[in-house]
């Protein structure tokens, strides 16, 4: 496919990769912080591409991982709802909340339906007037213009029977909370391509300047991965802390003007609870007050929840780059995708799922 | 979650007042939102995350940053400390 395969050419990666071992001259610590972007470096092994001195670790940006336990209980205690149609994008279905997880409850009889775009669930309403039908609005920046406009398009056509679960999350307050940690490592950024494409990247350019750390906006295929890490790593050796921009082809400083103004029309901010790492001020977006009508928690009565997490999981600290899946004692042992006891393993793009996928996990236990 | 895929925009219509089209992905079309990408017509790629068209991209960008790099080795050798005579 135009645009991705040349993307994926070994013979160019071959030369980045051999750059980057020319101006690597000390050791240093960088974070991708996108889920997407540690799948993709943990299936083409691009860490180990790189020379001993560079570290990758893995960040926060899988929102199906930091999705709170609270959230997801709830959903499940509304999918259980009499006449309830639940809608959710696919990567939601198999993450497992205190009890149960969506995927059973189908099995078990609940209307659960995948949608791929968020305005197919408001389509399923209209198709359905005499149901409830309410989808799980997930994500960060990149997936907040869709699922603004499905619930602006909902009111738009008055279509009543339709509300949305919402547990977004913001990319600035995450990294801005990783810096700040005790003991933090992550001296450069592989910036968030796809957040960008729709927020620009001025948000950035102040925690650059601030934490006095590189940040080069970067895509998702190998070649781009390691031009960004090669940006990052010039940087590093030169002293420099600035914002760089790898996915040009789509990302500019300004990001989707027209799509901002749809998540700020059906958005706001808040504090969010995220999995494993505990609640990040402003770092999250719920329905403006105007969309209280279509706000699924209030529409659904779900009582108080009693919440249970694993205490044996590190994935928070995992999440915020102080540790890697093969410092836990449960991963690939008592905690596997099939079976996971906490955030990074719940979803294809969490790091320890994306480890256990590539099988890392055998080569842990090996002599 | 954030993925998204780059594809070409095939055919652009009107549903009830929101601009949405059809979009080609290496084969596979699928229909798109291209309400907040106005810039964007047929013919163009676009990268689509959740049937919502976020940005258009940009060939000469694309060309630019690909040649870029092919061109690296090149770069290296200029760069690299001369030999000892």
């Amino acid at each position: 496919m135009k645009y991705l395969d040349e993307y994926r050419d070994g013979r160019v990666a071959a030369k980045i990769v051999a750059e980057i071992r020319r101006v690597t001259t000390r050791p240093w610590t960088l974070m991708e912080v996108c889920g997407g972007q540690t799948h993709s470096i943990v299936k083409h092994g691009i860490d180990r591409l790189l020379p001993a001195e560079l570290e990758l670790v893995h960040g926060p940006g899988c929102p199906v991982c930091v999705t709170p336990l609270e959230q997801i209980d709830k959903a499940h205690a509304i999918a259980r709802t009499p006449g309830v149609i639940f809608t959710s994008f696919g990567d939601m279905l198999r993450v497992p909340g205190s009890q149960t997880d969506l995927l059973r409850l189908k099995s078990a009889g609940a209307d659960v339906r995948i949608v791929y775009a968020p305005l197919d669930a408001v389509r399923i309403a209209q198709d359905n007037p005499g149901r409830e039908v309410v989808f799980f609005a997930i994500g960060f920046e990149t997936t907040a213009p869709a699922n603004a406009l499905a619930v602006t398009r909902a009111r738009a056509l008055g279509v009543d029977n339709f509300s949305m679960l919402v547990s977004h999350v913001l990319v600035p307050p995450a990294i801005t909370a990783i810096l700040q940690t005790p003991g933090n490592r992550v001296q450069g950024f592989l910036g968030p391509g796809h957040v960008c494409t729709v927020m620009g990247y001025r948000e950035y350019e102040a925690i650059a300047r601030h934490y006095r750390v590189p940040i080069v906006v970067t895509g998702f295929e190998p070649v781009d991965l390691l031009d960004g890490v090669l940006r990052t790593v010039r940087q590093l050796e030169a002293g420099e802390a600035s914002i760089d921009n790898q996915y040009s082809r789509v990302v500019d400083r300004d990001g989707n003007a027209g799509a901002q103004r749809l998540i700020w029309s059906a958005f706001e901010v808040c504090d969010r609870k995220w999995r494993g790492v505990g609640t990040i001020p402003k770092s999250g977006l719920r329905l403006r007050y105007e969309l209280h009508d279509y706000d699924a928690e209030r529409r659904f009565e779900v009582g108080a929840l009693e919440t249970r997490e694993p205490a044996e999981c590190i994935s928070g600290q995992i999440l915020r780059g102080l540790k890697k899946p093969h410092d836990c004692p449960a991963f690939g042992t008592r905690c596997t995708p099939a079976s996971p006891l906490g955030a990074t393993m719940v979803s294809a793009e969490g790091a320890c799922a994306a480890y256990y996928a590539y099988g890392r996990h055998r080569e842990a236990a090996a002599p | 979650m954030c993925l998204a895929i780059p594809g070409r925009v095939l055919e652009i219509f009107a549903d009830r007042g929101l601009r949405m089209g059809r979009a080609d992905f290496g084969g596979t079309v699928r229909k798109v939102c291209l309400e907040h990408l106005p810039e964007a017509g047929i013919g163009d790629y676009v990268l689509v995350h959740v049937g919502f068209a976020l940005s258009k991209v940009d060939p000469e960008e694309a060309e630019r940053t690909y040649r870029f790099l092919e061109d690296l080795d090149q770069l290296g050798e200029l760069q690299a400390p001369e030999a000892e005579p």
